[in-house]
């Protein structure tokens, strides 16, 4: 009697929750993701043969390298941020949206709106030339509105919870949220040519206008690419465990301490240039005292597995969210390194960068977003569990073979690009020239393509799979015994 | 939803009392390794705040005790690396360029700094080594359109061909037969076949030996009368298999219709005197120097 009313509560509480916009933005975060990688592996294939540029304005590397960029950080990862934090948010503040459906529609629709606004400039040539932040005034001022939106639907729902606290994960995707509006209006300020044409002048210049972009674009990477996928970490990663977060206080700390310390750091893109020497010591020093607070999430997400690691065995989801968290710290503490003027004199401008990057968004962002989808679909479509776990291990074991590669790759090239560029022989000239940096690098573009080529096949693995659990298929594998219960969902209705 | 503190049964350590769609926190401590190492990052920080230039002020910016100051510290480099390499350079700047490629040390300093220079700014139409591509001829072989001296390599360096921006530029100018209207279209079609026949490779003997004549009156001025070219004027070799715009029938054809001038910038501006001297002697050693 007393657990049917329990149950029937429960359903009563899932039935005010607007699942309909999480559903939407999880298809949305699948179809981008792999729309963004493809266009990755194919970009990885132009730098290792130039001919795939095809001779076309619309294909060269110029055009399509911004559409991989916004398609994985914005499209892939933006609706995956959208779709985990407006489910997160609701469960935790025990309250469905705030706005109702309509706002929430908005969101959605005015999001994608952006995405194809977006790229379809970029296609045809239409940039601000910023770094992650290419649209011009118009998609701009769009974006800005739908941005609104969305602060007003998830600092409403905050307002209206009916939890005493905030959960931890809730104060990461609101920081994010602000902060990537105050970074965005101020990034973009221009002024168009005419209200009728597409260009605009930015409103800096010079070394500030330098300046300006890397405050921005470093911390697109601090807040979009870690504080939101901190908050997807500190709800999925204690879900899928099913154990308490490790240390509150922790939490707290590195919290403030990373909020505080990384809108500092973005001079560090600008070492050794017209940058004065005092703001890149400020910037370095800054991103050497990010190394622990980074840590701090990495602290928490791993040691919540206290006395849950033997999941690791059997659960492939809960691998994603831990491997995400080991490359979480992993790229954390080479971006501090790689900060240091020192070794960026020999890092900077070579693909130990692109390396790094990729460590983080492949390794990290990616890793956290799969596993996130594969928590949620099952339960958002109320199937009875994922449609295949072996092909989640698949998808696992093929997506991490093509990180390895990629990432080694990256930092082989790099290194030694770097190396060669600075080796002077006994004559006091340059031992190479630059385009025979070009010309040793070709392998590592072909393994690192490769490796690329992987990581697509491992997320077409995941969207088959997810599409089948939508059709709340089962598929017949044999499977462990602690697999065939524990990774059963919520029952069947 | 509870305030109730608890005790988490596996690891013994109590709960915040707070819990979310069911996810509690537990009650630990900060690491004791996070805080020190914590600290230590910032004490760096501070370190470096004062050997460096570090926070502004209101009237300018904290220089730092080490003094370090990244403009200085290029220009000081630079200086370095030119004052290694002056002994060698002054004497390069002295001497002609034959009097350099005499003396061996200052031809091993030459070669280097020659294909650093050719690598940056010649290879990439004449390629690596010299090996040249469509329209742009090799300079490995002993085919030398202006001429494979080291003077005339040296000429040709320091003031490129048909380059706009040099008066004493190389210049010459092939006349459109074609466009013209200079030759008929049978006649250009008989020298086509005739230029075909002076690297042996006959098609029509007929219409060749009609072009022979041609040739005589209109080409041989400046390709000679054996059409083995002259290089005072940049008129290319017919005989030698080598082809910079194409050796086809249409390649050919397209050439006496309406000809393409190749221009080479002149490089003295760029690469100042010595700079043009090591590259000569660089590329007058790719192969073909004569």
């Amino acid at each position: 009697m007393a657990v049917a009313a329990v149950h029937a509560a429960g359903v009563r509480a899932e039935a005010a929750y607007n699942e309909d916009v999480v559903r939407l933005f999880t298809i949305a975060t699948i179809f981008w993701g792999i729309v963004g990688f493809l266009v990755g592996v194919y970009i990885a294939f132009q730098l290792a043969y130039p001919v795939l540029n095809l001779g076309l304005e619309w294909t060269t590397f110029g055009r399509l390298r911004p559409i991989h960029t916004s398609a994985v950080i914005f499209a892939f990862g933006g609706n995956a941020l959208l779709a985990t934090s407006l489910y997160v948010v609701q469960r935790t503040c025990r309250t469905s949206l705030f706005g109702g459906p309509a706002l929430a529609s908005f969101l959605f629709w005015g999001y994608q709106l952006f995405i194809v606004l977006a790229a379809t400039g970029y296609l045809l040539g239409v940039t601000q030339s910023r770094e992650y932040a290419e649209p011009e005034w118009y998609v701009d001022i769009w974006i800005t509105i739908v941005w609104v939106v969305y602060l007003v639907i998830f600092f409403g729902t905050l307002l209206r919870r009916k939890e005493p606290h905030i959960y931890v994960a809730n104060w990461f995707y609101l920081a994010f949220i602000i902060t990537i509006a105050i970074l965005h209006i101020f990034n973009n300020l221009a002024v168009p040519v005419s209200w009728t044409g597409t260009k605009s002048y930015s409103l800096f210049a010079g070394v500030q206008d330098a300046l300006v972009q890397w405050w921005y674009g470093h911390n697109a990477v601090g807040f979009f690419l870690t504080a939101g996928f901190l908050g997807m970490m500190y709800y999925f990663v204690p879900k899928q465990a099913e154990r308490p977060i490790y240390s509150y206080r922790l939490s707290i700390v590195h919290f403030w301490a990373l909020i505080f310390l990384y809108i500092w750091a973005g001079p560090h893109h600008l070492h050794y240039t017209a940058l004065p020497d005092w703001a890149q010591v400020l910037g370095m020093t800054f991103s050497v005292m990010l190394w622990m607070p980074s840590w701090g999430g990495m602290i928490n997400g791993l040691m919540t597995l206290s006395g849950a690691w033997d999941k690791l065995r059997w659960d492939p989801v809960l691998r994603f969210l831990v491997v995400s968290v080991a490359f979480y710290g992993m790229s954390t503490f080479e971006g501090p390194l790689m900060s240091i003027r020192q070794v960026n004199a020999l890092s900077h401008y070579t693909d130990w960068t692109i390396g790094h990057v990729h460590s983080g968004a492949l390794g990290w962002v990616a890793f956290v977003s799969f596993g996130a989808l594969y928590y949620l679909v099952p339960r958002l479509w109320r199937a009875e569990r994922l449609y295949s776990i072996r092909l989640v291990e698949w998808h696992f074991w093929i997506s991490t073979l093509g990180v390895v590669l990629y990432i080694t790759a990256m930092w082989v090239s790099g290194i030694m690009q770097g190396l060669m560029w600075r080796s002077y022989d006994s004559l006091g000239f340059l031992q190479y020239s630059f385009v025979e940096t070009v010309a040793a690098m070709h392998p590592f573009y072909v393994i690192r393509a490769f490796g690329g080529v992987l990581f697509l096949l491992g997320a077409l693995i995941m969207a088959y799979n997810l599409w089948r659990t939508m059709r709340r298929e089962i598929r017949e594998e044999e499977l462990l015994p602690s697999q065939a219960g524990a990774l059963r969902v919520t029952p069947a209705q | 939803m509870a305030n109730e503190v608890e005790r988490d049964e596996v690891t013994g350590v109590e709960t915040t009392g707070h819990e979310w769609d069911g996810i509690k926190e537990l009650n630990n401590p900060l690491p004791r390794w996070w805080v020190l190492v914590f600290y230590a990052t910032i004490a760096f920080s501070v370190l470096w705040w004062i050997l460096y230039p570090s926070w502004p002020t209101l009237t300018g910016y904290w220089k730092g005790v080490l003094g370090s100051n990244q403009r200085l510290d290029l220009d000081r480099r630079l200086e370095e690396a030119r004052t290694a390499q002056a002994r060698w350079l002054e004497k390069i700047a002295e001497l002609d360029t034959a009097a350099v490629a005499a003396d061996p040390e200052l031809l091993a300093f030459a070669m280097r700094g020659g294909e650093v220079v050719f690598k940056e700014n010649c290879a990439a139409c004449h390629g690596l080594g010299g090996a040249g591509q469509f329209n742009f001829p090799s300079l490995a072989d002993d085919d030398w359109l202006w001429g494979g001296t080291l003077e005339e390599i040296e000429y040709t360096i320091r003031h490129g061909i048909r380059f706009a921006e040099d008066p004493e530029t190389r210049d010459s100018q092939m006349p459109a037969f074609g466009a013209d209207e200079i030759l008929d279209r049978q006649q250009i079609e008989d020298v086509v076949q005739y230029v075909l026949s002076l690297s042996g490779r006959v098609e029509d003997a007929a219409a060749a030996a009609r072009g022979e004549e041609i040739f005589a009156e209109q080409c041989a001025a400046c390709h000679g009368v054996d059409g083995r070219g002259v290089a005072e004027i940049g008129a290319p070799d017919l005989a030698d298999g080598i082809w910079l715009y194409g050796g086809e029938p249409k390649d050919i054809r397209a050439q006496i219709a309406q000809p393409r001038h190749g221009v080479m910038p002149g490089w003295e501006g760029r690469l100042g005197d010595e700079f043009v001297k090591m590259v000569t002697i660089y590329v007058h050693n790719l192969g073909g120097g004569e």
